[in-house]
């Protein structure tokens, strides 16, 4: 009997829905850039996910319906597989989104209760624990002569391609090649004269991070994310790289190159905006977006790690209450102030 | 008319439901039988009752008087023979019974002699005339209309605030009232700009009531002092005070503070036809609009005598098969009915019927995801997330650290959460264990007190006891050392060191026996307040049962 007696039609699973249906843009991408073996991957890692999550609220007692039926560890499970490299063999993925679904989020609590964004701590673990098998990217259509069909890629990822296939197929990063470039004494502009370079980030990848732009401005649009978060992160790397790229143009990539990596955008849209392990007041979401952008860089730039945004995220993270504490909003009343 | 709008923030939309009941006519309902009034209509101390059982009363006869500053008086609806000064339910959030006066009518509706007031009479004394025709807001908080008629000793308020703004889905009396009796309103307007010393009176109305603001604007045009009529976005919480003054002035009332601190008062259209009936023709407030909608056969406004029952308004609108239940007010901030036989009183704006398909059950609440959909539509600023960790929690003082009490309890959090949180009733609990903390702090300051002080009492009775002894003691022993010595030097001072000792544990008890009748107050409380502390006990009590209904994830953890 509590008041209000009527609500808005909105509801975790709703909210769930829309953010996967945002990825779906980046999803199609992908497969058109680098063959469907994502498919497998993203089933796989869903599948892991839901089986996690269901083992998980027996063991603690939970009803399955409510929670399984959130969507909130499927949003995991794709923005892992999304994360992980296109190949990546099946152990991996359904090691990280075990520890993605087991430890990160449910022995933190389970929904609402994390402090780390699952998926990014899934991925964490696997950069540290296997960072060789972390590399098995499928190169760009445009790049490659073969591309490895449905059947192809789900035998790969499941052990039983030869290495050899493997080897002609998959590729270092964009990323991966700037860093590799950069030990070895050479310009930005060296570097960047590889084919896997396109206009401003890396051939095909560029595209990936427009289609994850595409999905975030829907987001924005239908009111399921905030435009602080992701306009702040995009700042904090583009501002970062900018004034290291103004700083030394020869060892410092350019900020639209780092700017349109995918995993900027999907950190960004989809992986920073986790309202849960995030900055909740309207300053602190700035606070948080662009402490991210510039750690992310940070990492990049002088870190162990090609890309920064899960240790970024992971690490703002940690900073997420106290930065709250500190920007909480004027209340009602508390001075004068009017909007028109 | 082009005013500057401001927008206040926060809000939201929910459907409006409004078509239902404002089209038709409003209906003026038939004399009940049995007439409940209850004393305790209005903000304040309850009226004082002032009739007897057997005694024959005329309709608008004063049978309760206000009894203290903040206070309003009461009375009979319609004429018969009062039966019963007795407790009854009442249609109170509390759900708890109060003291009401029960009329058997006679059916004649005989009238009191009554005549117009002077509108022009001295504010003082007009203010007193109007706290005894029982006026009171009636646009919700039912705040007695005298005391926020006086604009204090500043002796004016510039901006007087006329709230046609009816935010909440459904409710359409305030709509109505506007359409079919917008010049009364006004002459209503024109008292309280006199009484305020106003120079600006604007009248909010929301932009979905276009026949209101038309019928609005032409009564305004002839008025003899400048009103102006303003359409404002509809938005809930826009009809809340703080909100229209946001809205219409672009300024806040500050946290804490009176809206008169700002030089603005606001009164509902309601409460300005109300205290027109009372001015122009001696009226008291025995009847006022009710809108009966939602799952009803003829959803409409009614004008009812204050003290009907409430089945018989929904048997006027129509009752139909599948109702769930009855809420006094809007689906935001209403109050569920716990029986039919439950009065109109002077709060009651709106029924609204409830069935399976217009509100349909809640859906189970899950965990919070922090997803701040709360805070983007909290109109007071809060951290509704915030908030709802502490109050569950039970960290209360966080929760009054992240303002707490800011919280006008409208409810847009508990709207947008999709999860499906009851947000605003953890509020209440929460607000509720801090009152009943407080309460008990005072109790268990009082008493350590006491303690204390009797402790010191008892330490001080030794100690005088000792000096008193000390005292006859020596003077025996000075009486002792005079006789050989005849008139000694040392005596006298020493005489007089005792009697000074004397006097001062006299002067002593006296004070303890003046301070100890002081706490003693505390426990002589009146049946009366007593049974205001049993009253606020149970409310705590229900609340906290309420807001312990435990979020599904609560109720499976070991
Ligand atoms: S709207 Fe509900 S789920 Fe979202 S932050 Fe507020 S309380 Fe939590
Ligand atoms: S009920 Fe309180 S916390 Fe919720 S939106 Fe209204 S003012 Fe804000």
């Amino acid at each position: 009997m509590p008041s209000p007696f009527i609500l808005d039609r909105s509801s975790v699973t709703q909210v769930m829905a829309w953010v996967l249906a945002a990825l779906v843009p980046g999803i199609v991408t992908y497969v058109w850039l680098f063959g469907p073996g994502i498919l497998v991957t993203l089933a796989l890692a869903t599948a892991t996910a839901l089986a996690a999550e269901a083992a998980m609220l027996k063991a603690r007692g939970y009803p399955l319906k409510p929670f399984l039926t959130d969507l909130s560890a499927v949003v995991t499970a794709w923005l892992l597989a999304l994360s992980l490299p296109s190949l990546a063999p099946w152990w991996l993925i359904v090691t990280g989104t075990l520890f993605a679904i087991v430890v990160a989020k449910h022995l933190y609590g389970g929904l609402g209760q994390n402090i780390f964004n699952p998926a990014m701590v899934g991925y964490a673990v696997l950069i540290v624990s296997f960072p060789v098998q972390m590399t098995h990217w499928a190169g760009p259509l445009e790049l490659t002569s073969a591309h490895l069909s449905l059947a192809q890629s789900a035998t790969a990822i499941f052990g039983g391609a030869p290495k050899a296939t493997l080897d002609a197929v998959t590729m270092a990063t964009p990323l991966d090649t700037l860093r590799t470039g950069l030990l070895q004494q050479l310009t930005v502009d060296e570097v960047m004269t590889k084919p896997i370079f396109g206009h401003y980030g890396g051939t095909g990848f560029e595209w990936l991070a427009v289609a994850f732009l595409a999905g975030g401005l829907a987001l924005w649009a239908l009111r399921i994310i905030g435009w602080q978060v992701p306009l702040a992160f995009l700042a904090g790397v583009w501002l970062t790289a900018g004034f290291l790229h103004f700083y030394d143009a020869g060892r410092y990539g350019a900020p639209w190159f780092h700017l349109f990596a995918p995993s900027v955008m999907l950190g960004a849209f989809f992986i920073a905006t986790d309202p849960v392990t995030g900055a909740t007041t309207p300053r602190g979401k700035l606070v948080f977006g662009l402490g991210a952008g510039f750690l992310t860089m940070a990492i990049r730039t002088w870190g162990g790690f090609p890309d920064g945004v899960a240790f970024a995220i992971l690490l703002m993270n940690v900073a997420a209450p106290l930065i709250d504490q500190y920007t909480q909003p004027r209340v009602y009343g508390g001075g004068t102030e009017a909007r028109k | 008319m082009s005013r500057e709008l401001f927008r206040f923030r926060g809000g939201v939309h929910p459907p409006e439901h409004k078509a239902e009941s404002n089209s038709r006519p409003i209906h003026p309902a038939p004399l009940p039988r049995k007439l409940v009034i209850p004393l305790r209509q209005h903000i304040g101390n309850p009226a004082k009752p002032v009739v007897e059982v057997g005694q024959h009363v005329l309709k608008g006869q004063l049978i309760g008087a206000p009894d203290g500053a903040i206070s309003c008086a009461v009375h009979a609806s319609s004429s018969g023979t009062v039966t019963a000064i007795d407790v009854q339910p009442v249609p109170h959030v509390s759900g708890l019974p109060d003291l009401c006066i029960t009329i058997e009518t006679d059916g004649r509706d005989e009238w009191i002699a009554h005549a117009p007031l002077d509108p022009h009479a001295d504010p003082a004394t007009l203010r007193m005339r109007l706290r005894d025709m029982g006026i009171a807001g009636l646009g919700g908080a039912v705040f007695p209309a005298d005391v926020k008629l006086d604009p204090g000793p500043t002796q004016h308020c510039p901006t007087l605030i006329v709230n046609g703004g009816e935010c909440e889905p459904w409710i359409t009396c305030d709509d109505v009232l506007m359409r079919h009796r917008a010049d009364d309103i006004l002459q209503g307007v024109a008292v309280m700009r006199h009484l305020l010393g106003s120079t600006e009176v604007l009248v909010g109305i929301e932009d979905n009531k276009p026949e209101a603001l038309a019928a609005m604007k032409a009564a305004a045009a002839k008025m003899a002092f400048p009103v102006e009529i303003v359409a404002v976005p509809a938005r809930y919480p826009g009809g809340g005070a703080k909100q229209m003054i946001e809205t219409l002035t672009g300024r806040q009332v500050p946290s804490g503070k009176l809206s008169t601190d700002i030089g603005v008062q606001v009164f509902n259209v309601g409460t300005a036809y109300a205290l027109a009936r009372a001015v122009l023709h001696g009226e008291p407030l025995i009847s006022r609009l009710v809108t009966v909608t939602g799952h009803v056969l003829r959803p409409q406004n009614f004008e009812v005598l204050i003290g009907t029952p409430l089945h018989t308004l929904i048997t006027l609108a129509g009752d139909r098969e599948g109702t769930t239940g009855v809420l006094m007010g809007g689906p935001m901030m209403g109050v569920p009915m716990p029986s039919l036989d439950v009065p109109v009183v002077k709060a009651t704006n709106c029924l609204l019927v409830k069935s399976k398909e217009l509100f349909p059950p809640l859906p189970k609440a899950l965990p919070c995801i922090r997803c701040t959909r709360c805070a983007d539509a909290c109109p007071a600023s809060l951290q509704p997330q915030e908030l709802f960790r502490f109050a569950k929690a039970g960290d209360f003082g966080r929760a009054q650290e992240y303002h707490l009490f800011d919280c006008i309890e409208c409810g847009c959090c508990s709207y947008v959460c999709p999860s499906h949180i009851p947000l605003v009733d953890y509020y209440r609990y929460a607000k509720a264990e801090i009152w009943a903390r407080e309460k008990d702090k005072r109790a268990s300051d009082v008493a350590r007190e006491r303690h204390e002080f009797r402790l010191f009492r008892i330490e001080r009775e030794k100690k005088e006891k000792a000096e008193k002894l000390a005292a006859k003691a020596q003077a025996k022993r000075a009486e002792l050392a005079t006789e050989p010595e005849a008139a000694g030097a040392g005596a006298a001072p020493t005489e007089a060191d005792a009697k000074k000792a004397l006097i001062a544990a006299a002067l002593a008890r006296a004070q303890a026996k003046k301070s100890e009748t002081a706490p003693k107050n505390v426990d002589d409380l009146t049946p009366e307040q007593l049974r205001q502390i049993d009253e606020i006990e149970a409310r705590r009590a229900k609340i906290r049962e309420l807001a312990r209904q435990p979020l599904e994830s609560d109720e499976k953890k070991p």
